[in-house]
């Protein structure tokens, strides 16, 4: 181990998730200065859609469409929830800030400020989510007004039937048809990979190959749907020479991971954030933090051991869940994997989860979690806050199922926008 | 009640598609005899499709039971010559540890010589160097002729045959009624599970074979027949543990037993008694327990990833039906229930998967002996046909199949036990050939798809694509069986999330309800 000084900060993100990203673009963006630690391996799992709120109560399979109102509705009815901890103005500037910041990125987002939408999913089902990623957006349109359309799938892709998806949507959208083609120069692939054939596409030869065999099946149709494969770090420019080059409107269907659109947020993150000063040590993990009065934490990261300290004034954990790796569940209790903080759940493990997968009510062990005050900072005993400058944002927060209640990155960016406004009023 | 219900004629009706219906079907088959077998659900969705998969030598018999231990030895030999590919001729270990019963170990070798059971005393580092995973608290060691079955190529295999020899397969088929004339069933009511049509069979002989639901079957019918049951839960590790089964050499009891299976160690097992078979699941407390307690033989079990859990049920004969004499053996019995007024109806109940054949070949002569037909039984000398179509049940074949044969445009829908789409065509073309559905709890049945770590919820996905780019699937069915294949997955996952399996189940989630709204 060398013993380099350690690198003073302001504030110290730990995650790089969608709220250690916001996270720290909030933080960037206010003047503070920020390092970023996080092994940023879940985002290939990221759909790359940004759900705000889609269901509440959960129980009741109830569906927003206004994903405003519907927070109302939450906010009354579960005053716990970490939304009602977060004012709905800061929500929108917050979601608007790292819209913007994507845009800037060339990861251009697109919505409808006041509703959700509805999209089509690999799976055949249509999913409501509120921010959608701008090489997915006519599919938005084609759903709602049933456009005649043509549904690609490359041979050799598994997990993803062009076939499935019409089938399923048989009695709503007739207009569906299918092609199954080739992805140019991987004919004679066994199997194809969606990030091989996305950075492929960044080159206009592969553009030009894949638009012909488009067209040999578009008999018309004015839309044509396909797998997430539409370029990574120039999506934009890629799907707008496709479209010209085949001439309909084309959109992207999220699917099962590894997920390009996944990649395209890491990849924006990673390129935007270093220019607005942030050190970001994308590779890393946080091993072990100390506390001490006046002088802050001080936090020990590396690849398989420390190799290397930060003193930071405050901290915004954003470790995630279980993907994440910031809870871990022993066989007796889920425990928060850094600062042992005290996690609120149930006495006993016959309670994490319900008898049946698809149970509506959701399963008890995705709403336990962090519990913390209104500055976001967990509670300790005697429901104090354990630091005065911890806070945490994401999914590790207690009281929220963000996969049943669809909202994980609407949560992920209201709650770091919180954390971060939480540690420069407390004095950061 | 309807009137133009569908009648089968036939000679034999089998009720209970577990090891022993299938091994009866094929038996009377053999025989030349025409039989139906008809169970409720899948084959083995009973204690055929539960259970530790050990083909016993007999040695763990040799106390209480000498001659289910006989029985067992002769069977498991035989199996070993006539079904090797169903079999893992792995060998065992009794092994025993500090604080272990010492009497009991030292009349162990003595005890098996009396059944002429073969045995070998190891001494502790040849046992420890055989078997590293083994505690080092460990004071005695015995080398027996122990081995793997899988239960599943075992009943698909003779089924194929019987069905192949005319045997009418009929699965979601569950008896539901009897209609007696004279001292005769003379009709048999079929409920089909999944359409909630009803058919009717005429049967010359009705063989229940339905293993624990024996009791609720032949009460059906007016016999009586009297089970206590006995709940049984087991862990499978997502590694192998061991090369043997391991066998803790103790008065018997729970968590005794380690077998492998290719690539996995099968670990069980309970006893609990259960009034009623309504909801069999294992629950969190058997599970701790069997882990806390197996560790003692083998300490690396406290630590390694179990990926599922799922329990069976023992029906043991109460005494009261055995005292008149019927019993052929304190294993099992063959229960005619002529003496109760019902000339053509018998009952095969108890035994174990090992003796499945014995059971099946005393039944089929009863059946015989009724129907005065006369032809002696070929499964003692025949062997039991291997079958390209049956062999994908046995974990770790598929890997190796895939490394030495692959084609160039196979794909691996199930990267976890590296199942091949060829595979899943194969399963789909044997389906349609016993007219049964080919739905994804079905191939999963056949198949190790759902049985690695990720338990379905990636392969779940990509084998449902690839059904509706054959053709296989319209509508909205593929997503139906998909929730189908999740929901039953789920029963074995549930009591055994935590460490990595919560990440994993997270993930599963996040995948299906986060993204694709399957709970909706
Ligand atoms: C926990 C456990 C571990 C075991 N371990 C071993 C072992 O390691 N080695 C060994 O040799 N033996 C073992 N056994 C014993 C062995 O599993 C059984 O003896 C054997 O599988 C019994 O097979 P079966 O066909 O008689 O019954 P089952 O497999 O239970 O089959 C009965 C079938 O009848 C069907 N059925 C029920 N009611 C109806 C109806 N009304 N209509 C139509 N069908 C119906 C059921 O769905 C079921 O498929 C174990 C048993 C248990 C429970
Ligand atoms: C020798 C052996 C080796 C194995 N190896 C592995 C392995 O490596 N990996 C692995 O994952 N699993 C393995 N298994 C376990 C297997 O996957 C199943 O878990 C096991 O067969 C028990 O079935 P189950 O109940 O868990 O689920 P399933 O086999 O999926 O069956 C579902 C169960 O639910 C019951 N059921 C269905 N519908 C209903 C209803 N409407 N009401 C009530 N009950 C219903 C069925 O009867 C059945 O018992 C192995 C099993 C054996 C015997």
């Amino acid at each position: 181990m060398s013993v380099i000084r350690p690198l003073k900060c302001d504030l110290t993100v730990i995650g790089t998730g969608m709220a250690g990203m916001a996270a720290t673009l909030f933080a960037a963006h206010r003047g503070l200065n920020v390092v970023q630690v996080g092994r940023s391996g879940e985002v290939i799992f990221a759909s790359g859609l940004l759900d705000l709120l889609g269901v509440h109560p959960v129980a009741a399979k109830k569906m927003w469409h206004n994903p405003w109102a519907g927070m109302r509705a939450l906010v009354r009815d579960c005053p716990r929830h970490p939304y009602a901890r977060v004012q709905t103005n800061d929500i929108k500037v917050g979601l608007k800030e790292f819209l913007a910041f994507l845009d800037g990125a060339g990861l251009a987002y697109h919505r409808h400020v006041g509703r959700n939408v509805e999209i089509l999913t690999s799976m055949g089902t249509a999913k409501l989510t509120h921010g959608v990623p701008e090489t997915m957006w006519p599919g938005v349109e084609a759903l709602k007004e049933k456009k005649s359309c043509l549904l690609i799938e490359f041979r050799g892709l598994k997990g993803f039937s062009a076939r499935q998806i019409a089938q399923v949507q048989k009695d709503r959208w007739p207009d569906l048809r299918t092609a199954r083609i080739d992805f140019p120069e991987m004919e004679g692939f066994s199997e194809v990979y969606t990030e091989r054939m996305a950075r492929a596409l960044e080159s206009s030869r592969y553009r030009r190959k894949l638009a012909v065999a488009v067209k040999a099946h578009l008999s018309g149709a004015k839309t044509v749907g396909l797998p997430a494969v539409m370029g990574i770090s120039n999506s934009r420019q890629v799907a707008s020479d496709l479209a010209e080059r085949i001439g309909a409107d084309l959109f992207e269907i999220p699917g099962m991971p590894p997920s390009v659109p996944g990649l395209r947020l890491k990849e924006a993150f990673e390129r935007g954030l270093p220019l607005l000063g942030v050190t970001l040590f994308s590779q890393k993990q946080v091993f072990d933090v100390s506390h001490k009065k006046g002088r802050g934490f001080v936090l020990g990261i590396g690849r398989a051991e420390v190799e290397q300290t930060i003193q930071s004034k405050g901290v915004v954990l954003a470790s995630g869940r279980f993907i994440g790796g910031g809870l871990y569940a022993d066989r007796d209790r889920i425990r928060e994997t850094l600062f042992n903080l005290p996690i609120n759940q149930p006495a006993d493990r016959h309670d994490w989860h319900r008898k049946g997968f698809l149970d509506s009510r959701g399963h008890p062990i995705n709403s336990t979690g962090l519990e913390v005050d209104d500055l976001f900072r967990p509670l300790g005993k005697k429901n104090r806050p354990v630091f005065e400058a911890l806070f945490a944002a994401g999914s590790i927060l207690a009281h929220q199922d963000w996969i049943r209640m669809k909202c994980g990155s609407g949560l992920a960016i209201a709650t770091a926008f919180a954390a971060v406004d939480a540690f420069l009023k407390t004095g950061g | 009640m309807e009137k133009n219900r569908t009648i089968h004629k036939t000679q034999v009706l089998i009720i209970g598609g577990g090891a022993t219906g299938a091994g009866i079907a094929r038996d009377l088959s053999l025989r030349g005899v025409e039989c139906i077998l008809a169970e409720r659900r899948d084959f083995n969705s009973g204690a055929s499709g539960a259970n530790h998969g050990l083909l016993h030598s007999g040695a763990r018999y040799v106390r209480n039971d000498p001659q289910a231990a006989r029985e067992c030895r002769d069977e498991s030999r035989l199996l070993k010559k006539l079904a090797p590919q169903c079999i893992e001729n792995t060998g065992g270990l009794f092994v025993a540890v500090e604080g272990d019963d010492e009497n009991f170990v030292a009349d162990f070798p003595h005890l098996c010589t009396r059944c002429t059971i073969a045995v070998e005393e190891l001494d502790i580092d040849e046992a420890r160097e055989l078997e590293p995973a083994l505690s080092d608290k460990l004071i005695a060691a015995f080398r027996v002729d122990d081995a793997a079955v899988d239960p599943f190529r075992l009943s698909l295999e003779n089924i194929a045959q019987a069905v192949e020899l005319g045997c009418s397969l009929q699965l979601y088929s569950q008896v539901v009624g009897f209609t007696r004339r004279n001292r005769r069933i003379q009709a048999v009511r079929l409920l089909n599970t999944k359409t909630g049509r009803e058919t009717t069979v005429e049967a010359n002989f009705v063989v229940n074979a339905t293993g624990a639901w024996a009791a609720e079957v032949a009460a059906l019918a007016g016999a009586r027949i009297d089970l206590l049951y006995s709940k049984g839960s087991l862990l499978i590790t997502d590694k192998r543990i061991s090369y043997r089964v391991l066998n803790r050499l103790r008065h018997s009891s729970d968590a005794d037993i380690l077998v492998p299976g290719g690539t996995v160690s099968i670990l069980g097992t309970t006893s609990i008694r259960m009034d009623c078979l309504d909801d069999i699941r294992p629950t969190i407390g058997e599970i701790d327990y069997l882990i806390d307690t197996a560790a003692a033989m083998v300490p690396a079990l406290k630590t390694v990833r179990y990926i599922r859990a799922y329990a069976g049920v023992r029906p043991l004969l109460d005494s009261k039906s055995l005292d008149d004499g019927r019993a052929l053996s304190r294993g099992f019995a063959v229960l005619d229930h002529a003496a109760e007024g019902l000339e053509n109806f018998a009952s095969i109940v108890g035994g174990k998967l090992t003796t499945y054949r014995k059971m099946a070949e005393q039944t089929s002569d009863l059946v015989c002996r009724r129907l005065g037909i006369h032809a002696a039984c070929r499964t003692r000398t025949q062997p039991l046909p291997a079958r390209q179509d049956c062999r994908w049940t046995v974990a770790g074949l598929a890997p190796r199949l895939w490394l030495e044969q692959r084609q160039n445009d196979d794909l691996l829908l199930c990267e976890c036990e590296m199942v091949p789409t060829s595979a899943v065509d194969v399963i789909v073309d044997s389906l349609r050939g016993q007219k049964a559905e080919p739905d994804l709890y079905a191939i999963g049945r056949r198949s190790r798809i759902g049985k690695g770590t990720c338990q379905g919820a990636f392969c779940g996905i990509r084998v449902t694509g690839y059904m509706y780019d054959r053709g296989n699937l319209t509508a909205d069915q593929g997503l139906k069986d998909l929730r189908a294949f999740l929901t039953a997955r789920w029963r074995g996952m549930r009591p055994m999330l935590w460490g990595a399996a919560v990440i994993q189940e997270e993930l599963q989630e996040a995948l299906h309800c986060g993204l694709f709204g399957l709970e909706l």
